[in-house]
């Protein structure tokens, strides 16, 4: 046994660390909520030419055929920078429901990254995320994989996620859709747990400047424990996540049940951090110009995406009566 | 990256053994609570049994009773003994903390003396770290030990010892310079708790049983071959002692992940469907003992490969503490009405209420975490 992530897969998660520190993320994010889509699609490529958009894209469709553990190394370090755009369906779910379901006429574009999807699944997923910019709109619905076009444009809480209803029009037969799901899963945890982390090394930076009745923020214990606590479960969300990736590469008959353990984990962790940081930051942390709102809302939006907590909780407990039952 | 477990005969082999040898010797009926005269002589007994089957100190070399078990063998080890619901270790403050420091700072005397008699629980330890006024500020601590000749003279009192009431021996951090503040000038010391001068007072806890007791120490004589590591050092030295309760060989994930199991069990024999609620803290405590279990595959990792245990000691400390009162409280929900009647789970609530307590406070552990993990100013306590 040896867990943890791979010197290779370190240096794949910092050359994209490296791109995305040079990038003003921020300012790209904003853009993109109010439809100004180019920044984030330069972004994009730059982020192709890495492989990321290429991972979950099987390597006899010009994809890389990253394991689900790779993948996730990827999706957290766009999570901490915030990167907009459909990442949890672009670069997860719909490559794996492609390929899986025989599909494959778009999966080379999709890994080029020249194209980009996007996906429904109700009623977990019922709205899709930039269909607007998305070239492959697809729905997955009682079994099958249909298109859809977009419907009248919804505000989310987080203004980068434009979701919109969607119209089922032409049937493409069935959909394999069983480890697609546990991508987009596994992918949402792992967007939530990069956020998580970015929001608390902020909260500590400011912790540590902020200074009030003539001392740093940071040294008194009433935001000491609060930050304690965030570390605390954020560190314990990560193994559930990195878990869950390699249960779903060994095709463990778990892999449902550790992708959503997951996904309960590393939202709550999120979510506890987004509290918390709001909570340090006080007023400044409240106003639209300071960048903690993207995170802040981001991790809202997320957190009921891809499944509410309560679902993901009841899959977890019925998956572990049932292995005792047959067990 | 892997979290398998067994990836070869001689792990596979090993927990085959471990099960084997408990189904075959687990007592069919629990024994009496080690706080307890009687119960704690059937512990004793019961680690005998264990150490004949040198299964008492797996990880230890085998010259002091052990088996040169890796680290993850000493998981797998935890994992079956708790599933098979095996007895309490009586001796854990021994193994798991002052062993812990023998091994780093003892003398080859030292370890060739203690760490056989503590592998067959011939001698059974107890901690002496609090004083009335010395808690989770341990280095205010005030029990001087004075030179005198081959040796020192312990006066003074300790508090809250765990196992004190019945064990042999203690070990503890006394005051070696009178004019020394706060950290320096302490000495790690072992005592007899039955030499002349000791006066043992039991403290009936909140389950109603002497798990912990006070010492009073009047002169008590220990000779210098009983000091561990430079006298006035003593502070760097409990701090190994320190990592490990808090860390992670006083509370392995099988012992969460056990209890995780049976908390399952009653909820598919008692539970109700339709509450909710409830059902999602029962799913939320097995996600926490995974977690957990996870966690300490990444801990395990980090130390085969020459990482320290370090102030992540106190994010374990902090997350089991809570794990072990989430998953107890909520199988008292689960029993409703019945959960009054003392039981297992009920014990267990009132063993895990301390969690939170022992070991330094959640507050001092979230203090350390702030401090050490995410450099935070130190502040007043």
């Amino acid at each position: 046994m040896r867990f943890t992530v791979s010197p290779e897969q370190r240096d794949f998660a910092a050359s994209i660390e490296d791109l995305l520190r040079d990038v003003d993320t921020p300012t790209v994010v904003r853009a993109w909520a109010r439809g100004e889509h180019q920044p984030g699609l330069a972004l994009w490529r730059r982020l192709a030419e890495l492989g990321v958009t290429a991972l979950a894209v099987p390597e006899e469709h010009d994809g890389i055929g990253a394991s689900a553990v790779d993948l996730a190394v990827a999706v957290e370090v766009l999570g901490r920078h915030a990167v907009p755009g459909p990442v949890v369906e672009s670069i997860a779910a719909l490559p794996v429901l492609l390929a899986d379901s025989g599909d494959t006429r778009w999966l080379p574009g999709l890994a080029s990254g020249e194209l980009i999807g996007t996906l429904a699944w109700p009623p977990q997923v019922p709205y899709a995320l930039d269909a607007d910019i998305a070239d492959v709109r697809l729905c997955v619905s009682d079994g099958s994989l249909h298109e859809f076009t977009p419907a009248e444009p919804l505000s989310s809480v987080d203004s980068a996620r434009r979701l919109s209803a969607v119209d089922v029009t032409m049937d493409r037969g069935t959909a394999k859709a069983r480890r697609a799901w546990r991508y987009g899963v596994l992918a949402c945890a792992a967007q939530l747990l990069g956020a998580g982390r970015r929001l608390l090394d902020v909260s500590v930076e400011y912790a540590k400047q902020r200074s009030q009745y003539g001392n740093p923020i940071g040294g008194y214990q009433a935001v000491k424990h609060l930050l304690a606590d965030v570390v605390t479960q954020l560190e314990l969300a990560r193994p559930l996540l990195y878990g869950a990736a390699v249960s779903l590469d060994a095709g463990h008959a778990s892999a449902e049940r550790d992708a959503s353990a997951a996904r309960v984990a590393c939202a709550d962790a999120a979510y506890l951090a987004a509290r918390t940081a709001l909570q340090v930051h006080g007023a400044i942390g409240y106003t639209a110009e300071h960048d903690l709102s993207l995170w802040l809302t981001k991790v809202r939006a997320l957190r009921s995406a891809w499944g509410t907590q309560a679902w993901h909780r009841r899959r977890v407990l019925d998956a572990l009566c049932d292995e005792r039952r047959t067990a | 990256m892997s979290v398998d477990l067994e990836r070869d005969r001689r792990t596979l082999d090993f927990r085959a053994e471990v099960r084997a040898w408990l189904a075959e010797n687990v007592p069919d009926k629990p024994l009496d609570s080690f706080d307890t005269a009687a119960g704690f002589e059937q512990h004793r007994e019961w680690e005998a049994r264990l150490a004949d089957a040198r299964l008492s100190v797996v990880a230890w070399p085998e010259e002091f009773g052990g088996r040169d078990a890796s680290l993850l063998e000493w998981v797998i080890f935890e994992e079956e003994y708790y599933a098979a619901r095996a007895p309490g270790r009586v001796n854990q403050n021994g193994i798991f903390m002052l062993a812990p420091t023998l091994f780093a700072h003892g003398t080859p005397e030292q370890q060739r003396r203690i760490l056989p008699k503590m592998a067959r629980s011939d001698q059974v330890w107890a901690q002496a770290w609090s004083e009335p006024d010395a808690g989770s500020d341990i280095a205010s601590l005030r029990s001087a030990a004075t030179r005198t000749d081959g040796g020192w003279l312990l006066s003074g009192q300790k508090t809250w010892s765990s196992r004190a009431a019945f064990a042999d021996a203690a070990f503890g951090l006394f005051r070696s310079d009178p004019d020394s503040e706060r950290h320096r000038g302490l000495t790690y010391l072992m005592f007899d708790l039955r030499a002349d001068g000791v006066r043992v007072r039991p403290i009936r806890q909140l389950d109603g049983e002497t798990g912990f007791a006070e010492i009073f120490l009047d002169d008590v004589f220990v000779p210098d071959s009983d000091v561990i590591g430079e006298p006035g050092n003593g502070w760097r030295v409990a701090m190994t002692t320190a990592n490990n309760e808090r860390g992670l060989s006083l509370r392995s994930p099988g012992r969460f992940l056990a209890a995780a199991n049976r908390l399952l069990d009653l909820w598919q024999r008692e539970g109700g469907p339709a509450d909710t609620a409830l059902a999602e803290r029962v799913a939320d405590a097995w996600i926490d003992a995974r977690a957990y279990q996870l966690y300490t595959f990444e801990t395990v990792t980090r130390l085969a490969e020459g990482g320290e245990l370090g102030p992540e000691s106190s994010v374990n400390k902090l997350f089991w503490s809570q794990l072990d009162l989430d998953l107890h409280e909520t199988a008292l929900d689960v029993l409703g009405p019945e959960a009054e009647l003392r039981g297992d789970w009920l014990d267990g609530w009132l063993f895990s209420l301390a969690g939170p307590i022992y070991g330094g406070t959640d507050q001092i552990q979230r203090n350390t975490i702030a401090e050490r993990l995410l450099g935070l100013p130190r502040g007043p306590r």
